[in-house]
């Protein structure tokens, strides 16, 4: 097995085919990416909220129980 | 006992907490293999004796349909599965398939047409392959369309497996397109019946990359159906519960 060509610029322009490989290898790229990062960025969004609800329910608990004992007193 | 897995199955939250472990394996898995494959095709495999340079397109073309066509296989199977035993993991896998497949299909389409105009001397012709292709890719965009359409979720996932079911009479007439109406898009290289036309100095990198998309297609469909779980259970106290914990754990991480 060797490096199929001669040098960096050779291998960067392929006889001329350069531009449709490469095309083709970052667009492909991109898309295979784009598929890891959606998911993940749409789950942590939603841990987001669910952490923002939770401490606005514990929020209104503690000043439910704090009004009720101002009450008591 | 043998079918205990299969009743599991049933429980979205099982799914989770089980396939947890498997991500950073699939993750590392399907990176090493498709760097390899991607680096062995571009540098290290010879180029065509016709096609020059331009066939290294392959390495990404094949695999990318290979896992268009299976995506589609795997969305309707779920969908029926959903249909018939009422499971709401595999409409949630139908559903999240849907989008996967779409981009694969949409990849195989672009690279497609961009190995096309160097090879053929154009970008699209209506020939059988790459008309069915572009049925599956229009498939795929109605389910992920009907998903948005109902306000239910139950008649979303009807509407749309009942759709994949249907749309599974294009998965052969796309695989025999090209014995069938032979114009301009060459007949397959790899054979699992004969000798493959390839070699096998162009045909190993090839390999490694149809196991790397398939190890990837894996990765990103649960990924995508664990954030689905997680969506449709965001109401449960577990889900709660871990959107607490994860914070706090990311919180101490930071600190």
């Amino acid at each position: 097995m060797k490096f199929q060509f001669e040098n960096l610029t050779d291998f960067l322009q392929m006889s001329g085919h350069g531009p449709y490989v490469w095309a083709c290898y970052a667009l492909t790229a991109a898309c295979l990416i784009y598929l890891c990062v959606s998911p993940l960025s749409k789950r942590r969004k939603l841990m987001a909220e669910l952490k923002r609800q939770a401490r606005i329910t514990e929020h209104e608990l503690r000043q439910q129980t704090a009004q009720s004992q101002s009450v008591k007193n | 006992m043998g079918w205990q897995w299969f009743h599991r199955l049933g429980s979205p939250r099982w799914f989770y907490e089980k396939t947890s472990a498997w991500i950073p394996w699939l993750a590392v898995l399907s990176a090493a293999l498709l760097i390899t494959g991607a680096v062995w095709g571009l540098a290290f495999a010879p180029a065509d004796m016709k096609q020059g340079n331009s066939y290294r397109i392959i390495y990404l073309h094949v695999p990318a349909a290979f896992l268009a066509l299976a995506g589609y296989y795997i969305m309707a199977v779920s969908g029926a599965i959903g249909l018939i035993w009422k499971m709401k993991l595999a409409d949630m896998v139908m559903k999240c398939a849907a989008p996967i497949g779409a981009v694969l299909t949409f990849v195989a389409l672009f690279t497609g047409a961009v190995w096309g105009k160097p090879t053929w001397g154009t970008w699209w012709v209506w020939d059988a392959r790459i008309t069915s292709m572009l049925i599956l890719f229009f498939l795929y965009l109605g389910v992920i369309a009907l998903q948005e359409a109902y306000q239910h979720q139950d008649t979303a996932n009807k509407a749309s497996a009942i759709l994949a079911l249907v749309g599974t009479v294009n998965i052969p007439i796309i695989y025999k397109s090209v014995d069938w109406w032979y114009t301009l898009h060459q007949p397959a290289t790899i054979k699992f019946t004969s000798e493959s036309t390839i070699h096998p100095s162009m045909l190993y990198p090839l390999l490694v990359m149809v196991i790397g998309f398939y190890v990837f297609y894996a990765l990103v469909l649960l990924l995508r159906t664990r954030t689905e779980i997680l969506a449709r259970e965001k109401k449960t106290r577990w889900v709660r519960e871990l959107a607490v914990n994860n914070g706090a754990s990311n919180e101490r991480g930071q600190a």
